[in-house]
């Protein structure tokens, strides 16, 4: 059985729709997306940016444990997230607290995992946004299985798989994308290539001429976005999302983009990256890209760039306020969230704690 | 009300039921649709729930599960085949870092009802990668429960148990047991997941054995009682919760303890077993507690199981060196 695959193909360039000058690109089959969504991911685009500053300035004062920080990612954090309802579901790596923020979930729960008072700060089902996975593409399966789930039971829920460059070469992506195949699963994957996978370059990820290549062997339609353009990123996204709630399947999406800054605090790009290599980059900012576009075509003005501000600043100085609290952490925590039900062995351990604290004088 | 039936008809009795009694129940691996799982487990349960509820997937035992967890975390309760013991590895991390940790990461607001049904240990001359008992990595991570029944009454229920549990469950299903009939009374009360029972009454010293080394522990005590040697045999069927009560108050009834169990032995369940009665009974024991094990080498080829497989006399043999010049 062989299947016609020119239409799984993605397109031979990213589809971009505003180019870093700011000026529209006009692109065949892919439209502008309205002023009032431009508008609303510039706003989104300043608080991730900001978030983005503030959260690397806690970990300088010691407040945040680790910080992987998106800057120049946030037009992929921003879209990923505006593009669902919210019905619908997020499924998001370490380095997409900004897209969490970004789907209205409180800052400081968003960042509890990296300050390390608990591996993860907010209610997945209340926010549907779900933990943060480390390991690299394990969560994906979990996306198809929420999205399975959600059609088994008639919903028209569909979830939004972000993941990283890096993690295309794990087994778990291959088998996620599979079975979301298979299984005409409401997943879209958007896979994050900024390039480096830590200290490794894409070249030593994959010999695809793409990732969004990688789709076809699948059956999923593969798509790459220009993921400096917030615009294209929402035009493809979102029409991924309606194909895939209008019961099409999945969609893998490569956004390419670049991690301008170092993996995390813990990380030296020096020794594998040259500051040449970084410089176009920063000429490719997201931010300033779709701030140019607004301003030409006037979709707004200084009163509505200065509300935005403020709304980003408030939400820095509610995470400033937020972590400048020691967190209250509870032993008891430990012990109480292994099981529905502690074991015997579990109890009996936690009433020995309690009782050495209690020596202590600290319980 | 009694009947005789294989582990193999109970477990198929008891996913019937399961489904039957609560429509989010979600049967899936690879090979249970149709053609009913390789043992025959899920035999005809696509025919009667349809393919929605009992289906094959693609091959890939790291997708079940993550697929299952994501089910799980969306109201659905999975039961997942791995096929073979060794055939669950390439799960192993999604188990590990996901399945046993969700309720943990979210401070208890998402948990993972799923099971993961894994037909293990050997004794039937399966070739490489069919035999291994794999207890023990899954008793080591926190977070999950570990079954293993050794009867067909057992079988059902603890398989009801395991569905019906919040959190997952790794229930292995000994395969030299799955065609072995005895009676039973699939409509009796379960006790649930963490109870250890006492198979057989006895005096003289306790075997603690559990799954596939439950018929070898109470052959040997048949054998002993010719010998005019009591014993008494403890089934744990449950690994995770482990019943430290049921446990030592059988050693502590006769003194003397012999742990058998069919994996390696090293840095085992059977050597926790041995760790935990020690100390709190060791005031009780007459001799140091024994232990007839797999030995410490990759599950053999069929033609030399018999030698890995703990045997009756192999059993006698530790029996008879439990220092029985002392009182």
């Amino acid at each position: 059985m062989t299947r016609d695959a020119a239409h799984l193909l993605p397109s031979a360039e990213p589809v971009t729709l505003i180019d870093p000058d700011g000026h529209p690109v006009p692109q065949v089959g892919h439209s502008m997306p309205d002023p009032q969504a431009l508008v609303r991911a510039y706003a989104a685009l300043i608080t991730a940016r900001r978030f983005n500053d503030q959260a690397n300035a806690l970990v300088r004062q010691g407040r945040l444990a680790v910080y992987p920080s998106s800057h120049g990612q946030e037009a992929c954090q921003v879209a990923c997230v505006q593009v669902l309802g919210d019905g619908d579901w997020l499924f998001p790596t370490y380095r997409d607290t900004a897209a969490i923020v970004t789907r209205g979930v409180d800052p400081v729960q968003a960042l509890t995992l990296l300050r390390g008072d608990w591996h993860s700060g907010y209610d997945p089902l209340q926010t549907r946004v779900a933990p943060q996975a480390t390991p690299l593409a394990t969560h994906l399966l979990h996306a198809v299985g929420v999205a399975h789930a959600a059609r088994l039971r008639g919903e028209d829920t569909v979830v939004m798989a972000v993941c990283g460059d890096g993690a295309t070469s794990e087994g778990d992506f291959h088998e996620a994308l599979n079975f979301a195949a298979v299984f005409r699963t409401p997943v879209v994957f958007l896979v994050q290539n900024n390039e480096y996978a830590i200290s490794v370059p894409l070249a030593r990820q994959t010999a695809a001429p793409s990732l969004a290549h990688k789709g076809i062997g699948y059956g999923v339609k593969g798509e790459r976005v220009d993921g400096n353009d917030v615009a294209a990123l929402l035009r493809v996204l979102g029409d991924a999302v309606d194909r895939a709630r209008a019961g099409e399947g999945p969609q893998l999406v490569e956004a390419h983009t670049y991690r301008v800054q170092a993996h995390t605090n813990a990380d030296d790009p020096g020794r594998y990256r040259s500051e040449d290599e970084v410089a176009p980059w920063l000429g490719r900012d997201p931010l300033v890209r779709l701030e140019a576009y607004l301003g030409i075509t006037k979709l707004i003005n200084e009163t509505d760039r200065s509300r935005f501000v403020e709304h980003a600043e408030a939400l820095a100085a509610r995470m400033r306020e937020g972590l400048g609290e020691e967190p209250v952490a509870d032993y008891r925590e430990l012990f109480a969230y292994v099981y529905a039900e502690p074991t015997p062995q579990l109890r009996e351990q936690q009433s020995m704690v309690a009782d050495e604290m209690a020596r202590e004088g600290t319980a | 009300m009694t009947e005789k039936l294989t582990m193999a008809n109970a477990l198929n009795r008891a996913l019937r039921d399961a489904l039957r009694a609560d429509d989010t129940v979600m049967v899936f691996g690879e090979d249970v649709g149709p053609l009913g799982g390789v043992f025959r487990i899920t035999d005809g349960l696509t025919a009667e729930f349809g393919d929605q509820r009992c289906f094959d997937t693609p091959l890939a035992e790291s997708g079940i599960l993550g697929m299952a967890i994501g089910m799980a975390m969306n109201g659905l309760r999975p039961v997942v085949e791995m096929q073979f013991d060794a055939f669950a590895y390439p799960a192993f991390e999604q188990l590990v870092s996901h399945a046993a940790k969700m309720r943990n990461r979210t401070r208890g607001k998402v948990g993972v009802p799923l099971v993961i049904r894994v037909p293990y240990a050997g004794g039937v001359g399966g070739v490489e990668h069919h035999c291994d008992s794999s207890e023990a990595y899954y008793a080591h991570t926190p977070g999950l429960h570990v079954v293993a029944p050794a009867t067909p009454e057992d079988a059902y229920g603890l398989l009801r148990r395991a569905i019906e549990s919040p959190d997952p469950v790794v229930f292995l299903e000994p395969k030299k047991l799955y065609f072995s009939r005895a009676e039973a009374d699939l409509s009796k009360p379960v006790p649930p997941i963490g109870r250890a029972v006492v198979r057989r009454e006895g005096t003289d010293a306790t075997l603690i054995a559990y799954g596939p080394a439950v018929p070898v522990a109470l052959e040997a005590a048949e054998a002993a009682a010719q010998e005019g040697r009591s014993l008494q045999v403890v089934d744990l069927r449950s690994i995770v919760p482990f019943d430290d009560e049921t446990v030592c108050a059988a050693v502590r009834s006769t003194g003397r303890a012999v742990v058998i169990a069919e994996a390696a032995g090293f840095a085992s369940v059977s050597s926790e077993v041995v760790a935990r009665v020690t100390e709190r009974c060791f005031h009780s024991l007459a001799a140091p507690i024994r232990r007839v094990t797999g030995f410490d080498i990759p599950y053999p080829p069929p033609k030399l199981e018999h030698v890995q497989l703990p045997s009756v006399d192999r059993v006698l043999d530790v029996v008879d060196e439990l220092q029985w010049e002392y009182a």
